[in-house]
């Protein structure tokens, strides 16, 4: 359907001074419409089916088909036929209407924006929303639990709150490899099942505690990351994307076939649970709420997790706000620049990629040992590629290199999806049948489109100078690069 | 000849072949210490496969390219170093480096051999002051304890960054580009580009500046300013030139000694009033074969 308006576009514009508009305008309008029944014919027209026996039969949906072809034609046609001024509205519908492909708003959007000068306002935003943003992060369990009480924010605080903090934490920790060194990484999920397994294994078999294990999965992982940066420090762009992808494979494979040492599909259970510094939260009259003279609620553990997940995400940021002003940092940024311009000033690519790695990993790794604390159970299940691609999504969404961009990407990417499963009250609407958390995927993929147009570069697209003379001015996106990979 | 009595870098017998393709036919040829040496010939000749062997980012296939970085070393010096398996080796006059031995990145940190690149190679999306502070990374580095002291803001690592922010100032202020430190460097004009560039390699502290075509796209007052900057680099820094370049007004202005490569093999060195007169180099220029051809256009011209 999308091809059909803007094919016709340009015949229109060609015919238009000819004699007869209307003519010519219906021949596009049918043309159009042909097109759009061709393109309907096979994805549309049929739909497959299981019967009651379990065969799959095919059922006609004919009328559906027609309905968008003649829903194509009066839109070509009206379109021609409508004022000049009006066109631009209906090419901004039906781009959006076709799923966001077509060209016209594209335009439109980089008509508005031109090349960009430095935005200071957009810099100021940033400075202001940052802390604004954190207090109220630091704030969010307390201000759930005061409105909602122990059971009813128990959801809200660990569904909403603890994920999206977990997404966030990757997010930061995948930003120093894709955002600041610009090294495609679609492999970042073995680093956090390194995280997890090491600290699943570790806590079972030796009995370490959680803060033990924290720093040694934080290594370990480095540690591999080290190893897989090793191999592919000559790849660059597709090459390096399809080799860390299929680390993160190979990462996942063995944990599902060395039955020995990870317990395979089953995973890994009886992970021990968080602790408050050696006071666990149960009933018992050790436990927390009983030293604390509190009713017994889960939700302390709840709240505890969430703190410590924030605490380790503020880590990751304030580590790497500080790298990015310090040599290392601005070297990568440079290697994101311009390799070979690193290298003619006496820069050593290769470590300092292996750092960019290592340090990256290392995130990964905490978060991964967060999350098994928090589980208290891992399996081979939760390190897909899906989470590696949810990752990236985040940190490409967010703006490469923003790290307060990547936060608003995490909280929107896992938190929406989320707050889908709150919509039951449309059934009182679209009827009982209507299952809203269906169509979650559907409009996550057209914001994901509708975002890619608007704001191409990321939700923060302008990058902030490590440093600065006179006054700090963002530096416009369309100077900076992407990395080469 | 002043450069053959004391030689920064003597390149002897440099080949490069890509394949069957020889671009480099045994060069032989010395940078002086403390001169402005000009690469000059025509497009195709092999000058910037020598610019890329000098600093590393090709392997050459034959050849020694030997760097006297303090002073001058003897011969004997010379053949043991080459005999021995390492990279460099210090000499009674200091350090002697074997390039063709060393990766880019090391040519670039311990021989002090800094360049330019034919199509500007800037960190873009970086601001000027951020360019310049690049190429303080490996001093810096050393002073951040490896990030460690860095990451506690530890006081030695904060004088040094601020050592490093003055002498970015320095060649900002040099370069005319004081009022844009905070500005993205691929937002820059062209030729402010240019200087940026050349700023930033002498931040590296290089004792041989390699710059491939300075001049290109500059205007003529441009080209005048560049002169005058890199004379002072010369003067001020005690840092050698070795250049590629097509605008034979600068070439000729500023260089103390002019080498012509062609088809890649050396048809003239001297002084620029030798060279300039040399009918084998107004041959290759003028794109024929043999002399007296020369002198039959040089009359049509004069008519």
């Amino acid at each position: 359907m999308t091809a059909a308006p803007q094919s016709t576009t340009a015949v229109a514009k060609t015919g238009e001074t000819s004699a007869a508009p209307f003519l010519i305008a219906l021949r596009n309008a049918f043309a159009a419409a042909l097109v759009a029944f061709g393109l309907c014919f096979p994805i549309v027209s049929y739909h497959a089916e299981a019967n009651i026996n379990n065969e799959l039969v095919l059922t006609g949906r004919w009328p559906l088909s027609i309905g968008v072809s003649v829903l194509v034609f009066a839109y070509v046609l009206f379109r021609q036929m409508s004022p000049p001024d009006w066109r631009l509205w209906f090419d901004r519908v039906g781009s959006v209407a076709a799923g966001g492909m077509g060209g016209a708003l594209v335009e439109a959007a980089r008509e508005g924006e031109g090349v960009a000068p430095p935005s200071r306002a957009r810099l100021s935003f940033s400075k202001w929303f940052g802390p604004f943003a954190l207090g109220f992060v630091v704030l969010y369990p307390l201000i759930m639990l005061g409105l909602l009480g122990p059971a009813g924010s128990l959801k809200w605080i660990n569904n909403y709150g603890v994920q999206i903090m977990i997404y966030v934490m990757l997010g930061w920790g995948l930003n120093i490899v894709v955002g600041l060194a610009g090294l495609l990484d679609l492999g970042y999920v073995a680093f956090y099942a390194v995280g997890a397994y090491s600290y699943a294994l570790l806590s079972t078999t030796y009995g370490l505690s959680f803060w033990v294990c924290l720093p040694l999965a934080g290594v370990l992982a480095a540690m591999w990351g080290v190893i897989l940066g090793f191999p592919v420090l000559r790849l660059r762009g597709d090459y390096l994307a399809i080799v860390t992808l299929a680390f993160g494979e190979i990462v996942r494979l063995v944990l599902i076939n060395w039955v020995d040492f990870t317990n395979g599909y089953a995973g890994i259970s009886g992970i021990p649970h968080v602790s408050f510094f050696g006071i666990p939260f149960n009933d018992d009259e050790n436990g927390f709420a009983a030293i604390f003279h509190l009713p017994y609620s889960p939700i302390y553990r709840t709240i505890f997790l969430f703190y410590l997940i924030l605490a380790l995400a503020l880590l990751t940021n304030f580590i790497t706000l500080r790298l990015r002003r310090l040599p290392i940092g601005r070297a990568w940024e440079a290697l994101r620049e311009d390799e070979i311009a690193c290298r003619s000033l006496g820069i050593n690519t290769t470590t300092t990629k292996l750092t960019a790695f290592a340090l990256g990993a290392m995130f990964g790794g905490f978060a991964g040992s967060f999350f098994s604390v928090r589980q208290g159970f891992v399996s081979p299940e939760s390190f897909t590629f899906m989470e590696s691609a949810t990752i990236l999504a985040i940190v490409v969404l967010g703006g490469m290199g923003s790290q307060l961009g990547v936060a608003i990407a995490a909280a929107v990417m896992i938190g929406a999806p989320e707050l889908m499963r709150e919509l039951d009250w449309m059934k009182q609407i679209f009827g009982p049948d209507f299952d809203p958390t269906q169509y979650r995927m559907l409009l996550f993929g057209a914001a994901m489109v509708v975002m890619m147009i608007w704001k191409p570069r990321g939700l923060v697209s302008t990058r902030a100078p490590s440093i600065f003379l006179k006054e700090q001015k963002a530096v416009s996106g369309d100077y900076v690069k992407e990395g080469h990979g | 000849m002043p450069w053959l009595s004391s030689p920064l870098l003597t390149v002897e017998n440099l080949t490069m072949r890509f394949g069957g393709l020889v671009a480099v036919n045994a060069f032989s040829f010395m940078v002086g210490r403390g001169d402005i040496t000009a690469l000059i010939g025509p497009n195709g000749a092999g000058k910037t496969t020598v610019f890329n062997c000098v600093t590393g980012f090709y392997k050459p296939t034959e050849g020694r390219l030997a760097l006297a970085r303090d002073g001058v070393v003897t011969e004997a010096d010379l053949e043991t170093v080459t005999h021995a398996s390492g990279r460099h080796a210090t000499t009674a006059n200091g350090e002697l480096f074997l390039l063709e031995r060393m990766p880019d990145h090391e040519i670039a940190r311990k021989a002090r051999v800094a360049r330019t690149f034919q199509n500007i190679r800037l960190f873009q999306g970086m601001t000027a002051l951020e360019n310049l502070l690049v190429a303080h990374h490996n001093p810096l580095m050393r002073a951040s304890g490896m990030t460690v002291l860095g990451l506690i803001g530890a006081p030695s690592y904060r004088r040094r960054e601020a050592e490093a922010i003055e002498k970015a100032k320095y060649w900002l202020d040099k370069i005319g580009l004081m009022d844009r430190a905070d500005d993205p460097a691929g937002e820059l004009p062209y030729g402010a580009q240019r200087r940026l560039e050349i700023a930033r390699a002498m931040c590296t502290e290089p004792v041989l500046l390699c710059l491939d075509e300075p001049a290109a796209g500059l205007n003529p007052r441009e080209s005048a300013d560049l002169s005058a900057l890199l004379r002072s680099i010369r003067a001020d820094h005690m840092t050698s030139v070795l250049l590629i370049e097509h605008d034979m007004s600068v070439v000729m202005q500023i260089s103390d000694h002019v080498v012509v490569l062609d088809y890649g093999m050396k048809i003239a060195d001297g002084t620029p009033e030798e060279v300039r007169a040399d009918p084998k180099v107004i041959a290759a220029y003028l794109g024929v074969a043999d002399e007296e051809e020369v002198e039959s256009i040089e009359k049509e011209l004069e008519q």
